[in-house]
């Protein structure tokens, strides 16, 4: 593996200056501070960004979130283990499924239990299938900030196909609440893996079909390559997991590096970019894509037999102890660090969501562009501020 | 249940009366009884007043009842937090169990050997490891920890609140190493009026997840750059995320000056 240093960073892009700072500098005399959002459209939520600019150049910045901040972890600690699983969907909307596998997993493993077999291999499924559709949803929005409108009818439509899988199987689409902290609610139904296969299948081509429209396009080259570079050094220095870190050159995925799940059964590759670009966050993505559908394509060839449920009681009383249990999360690291004192409702439940984090990397990323590559860096992120402001 | 029933009472209009079914049942049933014995025999003749009358005493007493329960519970809550949370969080019971299992591997060894009393404790929960160092030499254990240790990934920084406790926070931090490809946690204790120094001259992250923890438990990390409040309002009094903070608390003068309305909810 081959770290992207900000030596290198420097020579792709010499514009690269991490040493203004917006709060200490005095404004030059071509320089104004303007606000974007919190109601803006490519701000996928509510994010207000305050830009320094020096004419159109962008020289400093500052990310004021909060305005969807509900204090899911305050609740948590009133409420059962059970009746706050279907508060972690409402966090990363996009990626509910995720949500809910790393909040279970956590759980279970505060408890001690295991998911069975079954149930696990069918959490795979519908994992990855979540983590597709949440990178479809990056995908057409992120192209069509950057002024690309086709791909996003095209993403949607792919999308709709996983949301119906979802729909089949538990009744609900977005917030899915698709499983039970020990296994799952419901048993698969019959047409699960014919369907995951006839959408897997059909999908590989349709990833194509987005690449000849982005890939070799000379705007969205023009708009992404060298837009929003970050080094190594700096990603793992900001905390930055999941796409974000791997553009950088850093092979590093939990579902490889602590496997839970059924992950360890499955074959796939771990992209990797070499310049940290947006451009190269495109690619890791698209490429994930492809992984996923492999995944779930290997899955569905040999899903056990057995129970879906662990044997745990109705009340659930965690020993207690605690717990820190990651996920490889679309958008990076999900961490729940879960604090029982032995009681029916949880201590202390600390979400360590990837969003927030990777959005530190905002300033760093954005310092020296252009405006209109805000947009472009934005998206690149991938934050979904739901799961920001929790 | 103890915990639960504590707990809740603030949380919703329906839950303390959820709790109190045996209660309720009873109080209703014995209303029931002899306010549909007194009726039967009483009001024969008039059959429709009758059979409309009857309900009413039982609706009445049923509504009764409920309200006090509903009421009881809440009131300790808002008024001496402090006594209600706690029964649960008390200390040793809970940090009992996990400790039986010291850890003492080479990590902790070279720990030891570098800081000697500066690592207070060290065990293992659920797999996982477990550092309690001390607060004076927090910073040269983090700087050691990215450094000769190869943690070079703060995941995670937050706080968990120990009421009872002398010191009353808990500052912890969810390390991984990529070099290692394990995970390490440090905690430190804090107490309400102390300051901690920060880490994020260190591991850059910590200066978005240390405004939160300002922001959530009020805990203060002497030489951040920024330390301001990052999810809530600047003018927010209170954190959050304290256990003597009730769930329905809410900066009422904040919401009046700039909602422009009586209530949050």
């Amino acid at each position: 593996m081959n770290d992207f240093l900000k030596t290198d960073a420097r020579e792709v892009d010499p514009v690269l200056d991490h040493s203004v700072d917006v709060e200490t500098t005095v404004l030059g005399a071509d320089e104004i501070i303007i606000n974007m959002g919190p109601q803006h459209p490519s701000t996928h939520g509510v994010l207000r960004v305050k830009l320094k600019l020096d004419g159109e150049k962008v020289v400093g910045s500052e990310c004021i979130i909060g305005y969807l901040h509900r204090g899911v972890e305050k609740i948590a600690e009133h409420r059962t283990y059970q009746q706050f699983a279907p508060y972690v969907d409402r966090m990363d909307y996009v990626a509910a499924v995720s949500n809910g596998l790393g909040y279970c997993e956590a759980v279970e493993k505060l408890m001690g239990v295991e998911a069975p077999p079954r149930a696990r291999v069918i959490r795979t499924i519908l994992t990855e299938l979540q983590r597709i559709a949440s990178h479809l949803v990056w995908l057409g929005t992120h192209a069509l900030d950057i002024g690309a409108l086709t791909p996003v009818f095209y993403c949607f439509r792919e999308r709709e196909e996983i949301l119906k899988i979802f729909e089949k199987y538990c009744g609900a689409r977005l917030t899915t609440h698709a499983f039970r902290i020990g296994g799952l609610q419901y048993e698969a139904y019959d047409e699960l893996e014919a369907d995951t296969e006839r959408f897997c299948k059909d999908f590989e081509t349709k990833v194509d079909e987005y690449e000849t429209l982005l890939t070799e396009n000379r705007i969205w080259i023009g708009r992404t390559k060298g837009i929003g570079i970050i080094s190594a050094e700096d990603a793992i220095a900001i905390g930055a997991t999941g796409p974000v870190i791997r553009a950088s050159g850093v092979e590093w995925d939990i579902r490889k590096a602590a496997p839970y799940a059924a992950y360890d059964q499955y074959k796939f590759d771990i992209p990797t970019g070499k310049n940290g670009d947006t451009y190269d966050r495109y690619l890791v993505r698209m490429e994930e894509m492809r992984q996923s559908s492999r995944i779930c394509l290997q899955a569905i060839q040999n899903i056990p037999t057995g129970p879906i449920m662990a044997r745990i009681g109705k009340v659930l009383k965690p020993p207690p102890g605690e717990v820190y249990h990651a996920i490889e999360a679309p958008k990076g690291e999900l961490g729940y660090y879960i604090i029982s004192d032995g009681t029916t409702q949880p201590y202390r439940v600390r979400i360590r969501p990837p969003s927030f984090v990777n959005l530190q990397a905002f300033d760093t990323m954005v310092k020296g562009h252009l405006v209109a590559d805000v947009v472009a860096i934005i998206g690149t992120l991938d934050i979904v501020l739901g799961e920001v402001d929790r | 249940m103890r915990g639960a029933a504590s707990l809740n009472p603030g949380n919703m209009p329906n839950e303390p009366e959820d709790k109190q079914p045996p209660a309720n049942a009873a109080a209703d049933k014995s209303a029931d009884k002899p306010a549909a014995d007194a009726a039967k025999p009483a009001a024969p003749p008039a059959a429709t007043p009758a059979a409309a009358a009857p309900p009413k005493p039982p609706a009445a007493a049923g509504a009764a009842p409920p309200t006090p329960p509903a009421a009881k519970p809440a009131a300790p809550v808002a008024g001496a937090p402090a006594a209600a949370g706690p029964p649960k969080p008390t200390a040793p019971p809970k940090e009992a169990p996990p400790k039986p299992e010291p850890l003492d591997n080479d990590l902790v060894k070279r720990y030891k050997q570098r800081f000697g009393e500066g690592i207070r404790e060290a065990w293992i929960d659920r797999k996982q490891s477990i550092l309690v160092v001390d607060a004076a030499q927090y910073e040269e254990i983090a700087r050691f920890t990215r450094d000769q240790e190869k943690f070079n990934l703060l995941a995670d920084l937050t706080a968990v609140d120990w009421p009872r406790r002398e010191k009353r926070f808990d500052v912890v931090l969810n390390l991984y190493s990529f070099a290692k490809n394990e995970r390490l946690r440090i905690k430190v204790h804090v107490g309400e009026k102390e300051q901690i120094s920060s880490v994020a001259g260190i591991w850059s992250t910590a200066n978005w997840l240390e405004r939160e923890v300002w922001d959530m438990f009020g805990i203060v990390f002497s030489g951040h750059p920024n330390l301001t409040r990052i999810l809530l309002p600047d003018e927010w009094q209170g954190f959050p995320l304290r256990k003597d903070y009730d769930i329905l608390t809410q900066d009422t003068a904040w919401i009046r000056e700039n909602l422009g309305i009586e209530s949050g909810q």
